[in-house]
């Protein structure tokens, strides 16, 4: 087996505001091996957002290590974090953050175009990605000619393009219906029995419940870690 | 990320927007069209200005005479005295004295009415002496123009410029031959002068009538041998300040005068043209300066836009920035975005500037001459706008953090 693609140890992440100080993180350890699909769950405030920024190398920890693929990703410049985000890591976000004015595949190679790929193989490999998702025949449609499901299926291909470590998706079915959810809960469920390494964050627990684990965090801190045995 | 891709990323967000990115780039295409404008106006009117000056003759120095000063101490202005006289130009024409004068007109003026049968029409008469149609650059439309011997016999004859014929002989034969009544005299028209079109100093250079000097003293009962004018040429353009020298070496010795007291004023072409050019110079820099303040001010508009641009794209940003883009990249698309604004704005100004130079022409009677330079310093300087109001709004889109900007609503 090789080393955890996620390694979290000790981190804490304190907010400043003025002379005001908020911990959000309270020294969490975890790890995620390959191929689990995690869901993250807890009500609002209780870090999960932050901890989905730190994961996303969005953010660094105000203290602890996060090795990310064996790489320690906790004391990076801006510029070497953007360059580990495009490597190792797909974003699915609640608002799918498509650009408006690009057709779908140039959406999904947007990594690609900052990997700095050639244009040829870009434009083959979000095709490929575009008919992963089984939106194959809507390469050339802008975002506002799809449904919302179908908008984050294209986020979904985004994230897939680049085969990264690991796909994490924040709240990626709070904006949808319940047959876009099951839509898009299908795909993931698909990624991860193609061998992905999901961490979903949410705070429903009919989508928690099609995890493999999920991790309770309440407060700054992981309160449970339960395997899901059910599927 | 290659500068094809940047350039590939900065053209589909400047497309996407088209509204937005047209009205950025109208500051700057106004204030681009009218510096090529004023610039071109500026330019046309010195051409203009050395072309009239130009066509009074070539390497041209005009002598008038000075002020008077009358035995109470009274002084006129330039031109009031009758200083210079027939003498004094047939020095000027010695070539022991002057030797860098080619020829020499002295010219005694006057106006008088001219009359053909009914019609009758007033003019400034012109008398000379032969070698004035070359000294003045001067041609003839119709028959000759007088002769030596005609001078000196003080010869009934009158040469026409273009319009005092037509206004004179409104039948279409030929004016040549004809007689034309001067305060009583009859007068042979033995040419017409060709349409010079230009007009200096007021009176048209077509509308007059040459005769010889000595006619000319004779129909108007003078008896000095004093001239208004001589007009001198010099041998070349190279030697016109020499003869300047001379002639005023000469004729300060002649009258018996110092340079102090001088009754006499020798201006050249030169002298003239540089007037109308500082004058046409401080037009331009007026009007271009105007031109160049609403350039800053399309400027200013780049900056406004890209910031405004910046804030309205800040999810875009923060996206972008979470699938791999660093600081740099972010930075380096906004300013292509801007320099791109900037230059199409400028492009678009040449070509409106262009049109302008074809259409204004027509419309205020006023040449227009482009220049490449112009045209090139103004789009460097769009380009630069471009890149130099992009900077801080495109500093400001790579400092955005990604979680920030990707959580904005």
């Amino acid at each position: 087996m090789s080393a955890p693609v996620v390694h979290v140890s000790g981190v804490r992440k304190t907010y400043r505001s003025g002379s005001i100080e908020f911990e959000a993180l309270c020294g969490i350890d975890m790890t995620i091996d390959e191929g689990e699909y995690v869901a993250v769950v807890g009500p609002s405030g209780s870090g999960k957002s932050t901890l989905m920024n730190l994961l996303g190398c969005l953010d660094i920890p105000t203290e602890g290590t996060y090795l990310l693929g064996g790489e320690d990703v906790s004391t990076m410049s801006e510029a070497q974090l953007a360059e580990v985000r495009n490597r190792r890591i797909g974003f699915v976000f609640q608002q799918f953050h498509l650009l408006a004015y690009l057709p779908a595949w140039r959406n999904v190679e947007l990594p690609l175009l900052y990997a700095g790929l050639p244009r040829a193989e870009r434009r083959e490999r979000a095709v490929a990605a575009l008919e992963r998702v089984g939106l194959g025949d809507r390469v050339r449609n802008r975002p506002g000619e799809l449904s919302g499901g179908q908008q984050q299926r294209v986020a979904v291909a985004r994230a897939l393009v680049t085969e990264p470590d690991i796909i994490l998706a924040d709240e990626p079915t709070g904006n949808l219906d319940s047959a876009s959810t099951a839509a898009v809960l299908a795909l993931l469920d698909e990624l991860h029995d193609a061998g992905r390494t999901i961490v979903l964050i949410t705070h429903e627990h009919e989508v928690a419940a099609r995890a493999s684990r999920n991790l309770v965090i309440r407060d700054g801190l992981i309160t449970d870690d339960v395997l899901v045995g059910a599927r | 990320m290659s500068w094809a891709e940047t350039f590939r990323t900065a053209l589909d967000a400047v497309r996407s927007h088209r509204l937005r990115s047209a009205l950025t780039m109208l500051g700057i295409v106004i204030g681009i069209s009218s510096v090529i404008l004023t610039v071109g106006l500026g330019q046309g009117a010195q051409d203009q200005v050395k072309k009239q000056i130009s066509a009074l003759g070539s390497n041209l120095l005009i002598v008038s005479p000075g002020s008077s000063t009358s035995s109470s101490g009274v002084r006129g202005g330039f031109g009031s005295s009758t200083t210079l006289t027939l003498r004094d130009a047939e020095g000027i024409g010695d070539p022991a004295a002057v030797p860098d004068a080619a020829r020499v007109a002295p010219v005694s003026s006057g106006s008088s009415s001219l009359t053909v049968g009914e019609t009758n029409w007033t003019t400034s008469i012109v008398g000379t002496t032969t070698s004035w149609l070359g000294v003045r650059a001067r041609t003839l439309a119709q028959g000759r123009f007088f002769t030596g011997a005609e001078v000196t016999s003080a010869a009934d004859v009158v040469v026409l410029g273009a319009d005092t014929a037509a206004e004179l002989f409104t039948t279409p034969e030929s004016p040549v031959g004809q007689s034309v009544s001067v305060d009583g005299a009859q007068l042979t028209v033995i040419g017409v002068l060709a349409a010079s079109g230009s007009s200096s100093t007021g009176s048209s250079e077509d509308d007059q009538a040459v005769m010889p000097i000595s006619t000319q003293k004779r129909l108007t009962g003078s008896t000095t041998s004093s001239v208004n004018t001589i007009y001198v040429e010099a041998t070349s353009a190279d030697t016109l300040s020499a003869a300047y020298q001379e002639i005023d070496a000469l004729l300060l010795n002649a009258h018996g005068v110092s340079s102090a007291n001088a009754d006499f004023n020798i201006s050249s072409q030169e002298s003239l043209v540089e007037t109308a050019n500082s004058t046409n110079k401080t037009l331009t820099v007026l009007l271009g300066g105007i031109a160049a303040i609403s350039l800053l001010v399309g400027g200013i508009g780049v900056m406004n836009i890209m910031l405004v641009s910046v804030t309205e794209r800040i999810r875009e940003i923060g996206l972008r920035k979470a699938l791999g883009a660093t600081p740099s990249v972010i930075r380096r698309q906004f300013l292509v975005e801007a320099s791109m604004l900037g230059l199409a704005g400028g492009v678009i100004g040449v070509l409106i500037g262009y049109a302008g130079s074809f259409v204004l022409p027509s419309l205020i009677d006023q040449p227009v001459s482009l220049s490449a330079i112009a045209t090139c310093a103004a789009l460097g300087t769009s380009l630069a706008l471009g890149i130099g109001f992009g900077v801080y709004p495109a500093s400001r889109a790579a400092r955005l953090t990604p979680i920030d900007a990707l959580r904005s609503e």
